[in-house]
């Protein structure tokens, strides 16, 4: 992290007019067009389809083209429970994801463990991986994603050049 | 001289501009939309500039300028040579096949003929063919130098499709060559100024034929084994990202306005409204002066033509969403052993009618 800041661009500029225009307009276009990445585990997928169904349509917000290799996709849906079994696989799919990438955690499993408080649940994937929104609620209304969604949206829009790249998570694991 | 090569330039650019700059952009809109009609969705409308949101038109946009500001990754162990070239291959021929095919007549301006055409090739639909068979090279590259399992198994399925049905869909235009006596394009939309000589009245089985086999080739669903994601992730571009991948996805959708254009030339009577010859239209708007009628038949002209493209491209668009996907020995079977023996029967039929 501190290589990337000391070379980045903005810093010696002073954020000047040109680059932060530029900079909001990739913002605007990437808050637009997230190409998920649905980590789907458990019940919360349900309502994963709910919500990319027509009564709440996900792509409302342009955020509906699933990419199921993770080369192509922006935004990682951790969507139901995460035991460390699958967490060197969920570790794996967030460092082959190429840059820019978020992070959500669906579902209140995926945020802190939920009541699977035991020996064999990952106690949130914030412990693997950096998160950018927790959706709580087991599962989660529909309408809690597309706050949860429109929430990345705002922080996408503050995000700096500088933020990127994120690099791989910072637990080391082999699967 | 000049003439001829202002006259060259002018349609390149005009074809390229309709290609590259209308149709491949809003055709990712279009699909979104059409998939959103088809499962009664709203579809893609937030993306906004100063408030406008003009039914989310802005989108297409948005997923451009994110992808090209996109990491570019090239896996570990790949072919880089390889796996750089493989989407230009896959690019390049769905934007070159368009110059054989005429998208107006013939016309005199200012003394000089002008033929709506980039290329009359006497040999027009060898030249798709084998553009078209050019395209299978960047898909297989595409698979066998990511260095990954699975895109090697979308490349080979690609190209054992794409072969198969390559084979099919020949057979089934020779039927319309024996009709037509011509392989070059402008002859044979000039045959269709008579209505009942459109290709679709001459060789109705043959339409169906080569319009399956052209969704094949063209790798959408239900023949999408070759990106199947429920089995190979994304299929041979599995381990492309950004710029790259967008252009096999560019590809596929110039490649359906190439396909389109085949069909209305060959099948629906090019350009050519019903009834309507291009004389008609010229002494129609003769008031214009001979050269104010001539461009102004050859607008006629243009708009009809892409009206009929645009036509079939919803109609793809509609298949692609209608129909789930085949399984791959389904796809296999439906190629060999029904399409290839009736297009055999088609052309078969077809010379026994020309004889009588
Ligand atoms: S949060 Fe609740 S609904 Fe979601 S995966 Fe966990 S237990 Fe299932």
């Amino acid at each position: 992290m501190g290589i990337t800041t000391a070379f980045s661009t903005e810093e010696p500029l002073g954020g000047s007019v040109v680059l932060t225009k530029l900079e909001a307009a990739i913002n605007w276009s990437r808050k637009y067009s997230f190409f998920l990445y649905p980590f789907a585990t458990a019940c919360c997928a349900m309502e994963f389809m709910a919500v990319g169904g027509p009564r709440y349509d996900l792509d409302r917000f342009g955020a509906a083209l699933p990419r199921f290799s993770p080369r192509q996709a922006d935004l990682l849906m951790v969507v139901g429970t995460i035991t460390h079994k699958q967490a060197p696989i969920l570790v794996k799919v967030y460092n082959q994801m190429t840059e820019p990438k978020w992070v959500m955690a669906f579902g209140v499993c995926a945020v802190s463990g939920g009541f699977y408080d035991n020996y064999a649940t990952v106690q949130g994937i914030d412990t693997l991986i950096p998160v950018d929104v927790y959706i709580p609620g087991c599962p989660p209304r529909p309408e809690m994603v597309l706050d949860g969604l429109m929430k990345l949206q705002e922080k996408v829009t503050k995000e700096k050049w500088s933020d990127w790249p994120r690099g791989p998570a910072p637990v080391k694991m082999k699967c | 001289m000049i003439a001829d090569l202002t006259e060259t330039i002018v349609k390149i650019l005009f074809i390229f501009s309709i290609n590259v700059g209308f149709y491949a952009p809003i055709l990712g809109w279009v699909e979104r939309k059409q998939s959103a009609l088809m499962q009664d969705r709203v579809g893609a409308n937030r993306a906004n500039i100063f408030n406008f949101k003009i039914i989310g038109l802005f989108h297409p946009i948005a997923d451009a300028v994110k992808v090209l500001t996109k990491e570019d990754f090239i896996p570990e162990g790949a072919d880089k040579f390889f796996h750089t070239l493989a989407p230009f291959l896959s690019l390049t021929p769905a934007i070159v096949t368009f110059a054989v095919i005429p998208f107006g007549g013939a016309y005199e301006l200012w003394g000089h003929p002008v033929k709506l055409v980039i290329a009359d090739l006497n040999v027009g639909m060898l030249f798709i063919f084998a553009f078209a068979s050019l395209s299978t090279y960047g898909v297989v590259l595409g698979g066998w130098s990511s260095n990954n399992n699975w895109s090697l198994l979308g490349g080979l399925r690609a190209s054992a499709q794409m072969l198969s049905y390559e084979v099919a869909m020949g057979l089934t235009l020779i039927g319309v060559f024996m009709v037509y006596g011509s392989l070059r394009l402008t002859d044979i939309g000039m045959i269709q100024e008579n209505f009942f000589r459109w290709g679709i009245f001459m060789q109705p089985l043959g339409f169906v034929l080569f319009f399956t086999c052209a969704i094949a080739e063209n790798k959408r669903a239900p023949f999408d084994q070759p990106e199947a994601e429920s089995e190979l992730v994304a299929g041979y571009f599995t381990e492309y990202s950004s710029m790259k991948f967008v252009m096999f996805w560019m590809g596929e959708f110039l490649e359906i306005v190439t396909i389109s254009g085949i069909v209305t030339t060959l099948f629906f009577g090019a350009w050519h409204l019903p009834f309507v010859t291009d004389q008609m239209l010229v002494s129609f708007f003769a008031g214009a002066g001979p050269n104010g009628a001539a461009l102004l038949a050859m607008l006629v002209n243009v708009v009809v033509f892409f009206a009929k493209v645009s036509f079939f491209i919803w109609l793809m668009m509609t298949i692609r969403w209608t129909l789930p996907r085949f399984r791959y020995d389904q796809v296999m079977r439906l190629g060999w052993k029904m399409l290839l023996p009736l297009a055999l029967i088609n052309i078969f039929i077809t010379g026994i009618v020309l004889l009588v």
